[in-house]
């Protein structure tokens, strides 16, 4: 037998079929009333990328704000709406629900399961989001919010902000809170209840571990935030006085009650996204993760800590020494769990064969980046030293280097490597490198000067600065970089929409990968699979592949990255 | 020619060490001019001693980091380099060391205990303000307050100024104990002036929406809340200096036109300055009140 036909072959050979039901109805009303969890997770993938690319074109007008000195581009006004809903897009309308996606579409595959466990509550979720963000952006026909994504009181009070902008920011939280809600109850259910036979919580992917946390988290911060906003909306509009001093209200009440729900808000941003590393580096290093329990119990020791750490947000407001201290020490500890994973993730690649394609490239992209964001959040726990950084460009900086660097490298690290498993068909390697490179090279550029203008006394949000404050060079750098970076992801998005049609066959296993997802057809049929193996380790489909080869004799050579066929 | 297009060749060991040099010595180069660009990589001082103090904890904090970062950035690059996918290499299929991981985490745990020992032991020179210098502004022995978070120097002796944030703006009123009411007080909006060698305590409030003051080369910033009092301190040692900031935290449209200055002068200057200011506003609110009186007399109030 020739080698080539190996590569022919998929391994293993046994996978679903699809068996079609005579379609009734026209094809596209399907996607208004499935409850199947791929179809949903494609549109939420098809749709937080829509917020995702809305949101990159309000970040670009910012920049082009703040390119030259005294620049009267934007008014103050529009200024303040666009990076509010820059803000609440990217985290409420893009991070979290792209996560969401990947959970639906994955989760059931890599766990063995037929669908989610609630199928019509999980199309209530999607179409929840989308109302919302729909709610929200509607704002734009009359007043944009522009309190900031954090609306302090009493600034996005009735008083200062009278514009119904605001309640439309109010109530997209509600509707995009209710939607995470019932998801992450959706999640947490299937993966307790639907695993495979075998599948103990030992051998569960490191993906469905962070999901699993996700929706812990979720579970655990979404009610605190909308009561919040709930008060918010009858100080607004009811006349009462959480929030308003003047009436025995405290400002600082919204601060804390927001920040109990934002603190975790950012590790339910993160969180899948250090899954999909633990997934996407062994498969490209062809070697087993180094330390599964460390990173699963390090996963959940980070979310115990989310819930503690929340008033770092708030080192500037009246609050005594002692709870200064604490959340200094409770910040600190956060770093331990999170610098666990990196090391591991590192010692995953060591003594591997790394195989360089594009989801490596935007794996290790991400790490490098993220050990950035990591090493400035220490500076930030130091209350004494967030005094001076903290509402400036560098904290601007770390949260791009945390979410942006961070959570988007991985979002785009997952695209590249389940793309093939969506579709059926493979992306452009060199489009895709290329891509990683402008976006790698543009990030750095756009966010390592903003520490600096931080520290040279540059606040967040504000929108114009003096030509003699020494900042110029900062922000004209930032600038160039922001558009380096925004044209990486175009050649992304040219690479997702080309691939479509023109991409290479992926077959069922392209990666020769670890997980559950890969032992059925690309794209999966809506049964997922026919028969669901037994599952005796956290590598089934190494297993399975192991098991093929002892039993046919002939040896395959695993590399990751071979299509079936070029078109 | 033929030598260059081997060297750009990938598997060209010159090229190799090309990339490794540059690699080296942007790593160093960042590891030696964190002293020549002190302004670059750490934040604004001079103005005051508490200033000067969180710049020399974030200093120790940026060494310790950039160790980490060059150990960390430099593990991952090797692996990514030395590892990459050779045709014969097999991947060792190590599952994990349990004695590794320990002392990684332990490693972790050990350099945050260091830090948190610096920042207390730092603390009390940003937090606590000394006295007044011999040449500062002679103060009378301060008014003993029910407050515990307001800072007082270990002689009792300060100069509190009340700073007000409203949109856009900040007003300063010199002298008074900020709870009681101030009429009749001299007052400044927008820039301060103070005396040097002086510890100035500032009570820092808010009347409409949250602001933030912050100054850079006098110290951190402190958030102005409405309904709350906001405490922190400075002692400019040069007179003569102006020192500019604005409004840190987002207080509408005119958050980034609410700027502040500090104009440190000598104790005689500032004492003059009060005198002047206290003699203008007392002129002004004179002609107002005739301005008034005589518009009432013409019928026109």
């Amino acid at each position: 037998m020739a080698t080539t036909d190996y590569a022919l072959r998929p391994v293993p050979q046994v996978i679903a079929h699809e068996v079609k039901a005579e379609p009734t109805r026209a094809r596209w009303t399907e996607w208004f009333t499935t409850t199947d969890h791929k179809k949903i997770g494609i549109l939420y993938i098809v749709t937080t990328f829509a917020f995702f690319l809305i949101g990159g074109v309000e970040a670009l007008l910012i920049r082009l704000q703040l390119g030259t000195p005294n620049n009267n581009l934007l008014t103050p006004e529009h200024y303040n709406e666009l990076f509010t809903l820059h803000g609440t897009t990217m985290i409420f309308l893009f991070v979290v629900p792209m996560m969401a996606g990947f959970a639906n579409y994955f989760l059931p595959l890599m766990i063995g399961a037929r669908d989610m466990a609630f199928p019509r509550l999980n199309a209530y979720s999607y179409w929840l989001l989308l109302f919302g963000g729909i709610v929200f952006y509607s704002s734009l026909f009359w007043q944009p919010p522009e309190a900031g994504w954090f609306s302090y009181t009493p600034l996005s009070s009735e008083v200062f902000t009278p514009s119904g902008g605001q309640d439309a920011w109010i109530y997209l939280i509600h509707i995009t809170g209710i939607s995470s809600l019932v998801g992450a109850i959706n999640f947490y259910a299937t993966i307790v209840n639907m695993r495979a036979p075998g599948m103990g919580w030992g051998r569960l992917p490191l993906f469905v571990w962070a999901i699993l946390i996700y929706a812990l988290l979720l579970i655990l911060a979404l009610p605190v935030i909308a009561g919040a906003v709930t008060m918010l909306l009858t100080d607004r509009n009811f006349g009462t006085h959480f929030f308003d001093p003047t009436q025995g209200g405290s400002p600082i009440l919204w601060q804390h009650l927001f920040w109990f729900f934002g603190h975790p808000e950012v590790y339910i941003m993160i969180l899948p996204g250090f899954g999909i590393i633990s997934e996407v580096l062994p498969v490209f290093a062809r070697k087993p993760i180094f330390g599964y329990k460390a990173i699963a119990a390090s996963t959940v020791v980070i979310a115990f800590l989310a819930a503690l750490v929340w008033a770092h947000h708030m080192f500037a407001v009246p609050v005594p020494t002692v709870v200064l201290g604490f959340f200094m020490l409770s910040s600190f500890l956060i770093a331990v769990p999170t610098g666990v994973k990196i090391f591991n993730w590192i010692a995953t690649l060591w003594r591997g064969n790394i195989e360089f394609k594009t989801p490596l490239f935007f794996a290790a992209g991400f790490i490098s980046i993220f050990v950035v964001g990591g090493i400035t959040g220490i500076f930030l726990a130091v209350f004494p030293v967030d005094w001076q950084l903290t509402d400036t460009y560098f904290v601007v900086a770390h949260f791009h280097y945390v979410l942006m660097g961070g959570a988007v490298f991985t979002i785009f690290c997952g695209l590249y490597y389940w793309y093939p498993k969506m579709t059926g068909r493979m992306l452009s390697e060199p489009l895709g490198k290329a891509s990683f490179w402008l976006m790698f090279v543009g990030f750095n550029v756009t966010f390592l000067v903003q520490h600096a203008a931080g520290l040279s006394g540059m606040p967040r949000r504000v929108y114009q600065y003096p030509a003699d404050a020494g900042l110029t060079a900062y922000n004209q750098i930032s600038t160039v970089g922001s558009f380096i970076l925004g044209f990486g992801i175009l050649l992304s998005v040219i690479n997702f929409v080309r691939s479509y049609k023109r991409g290479a066959i992926a077959g069922p296993d392209p990666w020769k990968a670890n997980t559950l997802e890969w032992f059925t057809t690309s794209p999966p049929p809506v049964n997922n699979f026919d028969i669901v193996p037994r599952i005796r380790s956290v590598e089934p489909m190494k297993d399975i592949r192991r098991q093929v080869e002892r039993q046919s004799g002939i040896e395959h050579r695993e590399t990751a990255g071979q299509p079936v066929s070029f078109v | 020619m033929s030598r260059i297009r081997a060297a750009l060749r990938p598997e060209s060991s010159f090229r190799r060490r090309l990339v490794a040099a540059l690699l080296l010595a942007t790593i160093a180069s960042l590891v030696f001019a964190s002293g020549a660009f002190a302004d670059f990589l750490t934040p604004e001082s001079g103005g005051s001693p508490n200033a000067d103090q969180i710049d020399s904890l974030y200093k120790i904090i940026l060494y310790i980091a950039i160790v980490v970062f060059v150990v960390v950035e430099g593990a991952l690059f090797y692996s990514l380099v030395k590892f990459r996918a050779k045709k014969g290499r097999v991947a060792a299929q190590i599952h994990g060391n349990t004695r590794l991981e320990i002392s990684w985490t332990v490693g972790a745990a050990l350099i945050l205990v260091v830090l948190s020992a610096v920042t207390f032991a730092k603390l009390g020179s940003i937090q606590n303000p000394p006295n007044s210098s011999a040449d500062g502004l002679q103060l009378a022995q301060g008014v003993l307050t029910a407050s515990t978070t307001e800072p007082t120097p270990p002689n009792g002796k300060k100069l509190t100024i009340c700073v007000t944030g409203r949109q856009y703006i900040w007003r300063y009123t010199y002298g008074a104990n900020c709870k009681s009411n101030a009429f009749g007080l001299p007052y400044s909006y927008q820039e301060m002036v103070v005396p040097a060698n002086t510890t100035v305590v500032l009570d820092i409030q808010a009347t409409d929406v949250i602001h933030s003051w912050w100054i850079p080369k006098l110290g951190g910033k402190f958030d102005a809340v409405p309904g709350y009092r906001n405490f922190t301190w400075f002692k400019a040692p040069r007179a003569g200096e102006l020192y500019r900031g604005q409004c840190a935290e987002l207080c509408g449209r005119g958050h980034a036109d609410m700027t502040a200055r500090v104009r440190v002068v000598t104790p005689d200057e500032y004492t003059a300055w009060l005198a002047a200011q206290r003699q203008a506003i007392g002129d002004a609110n004179r002609s107002a009140v005739e301005l008034r009186r005589q518009l009432g007399d013409d019928g026109i109030l």
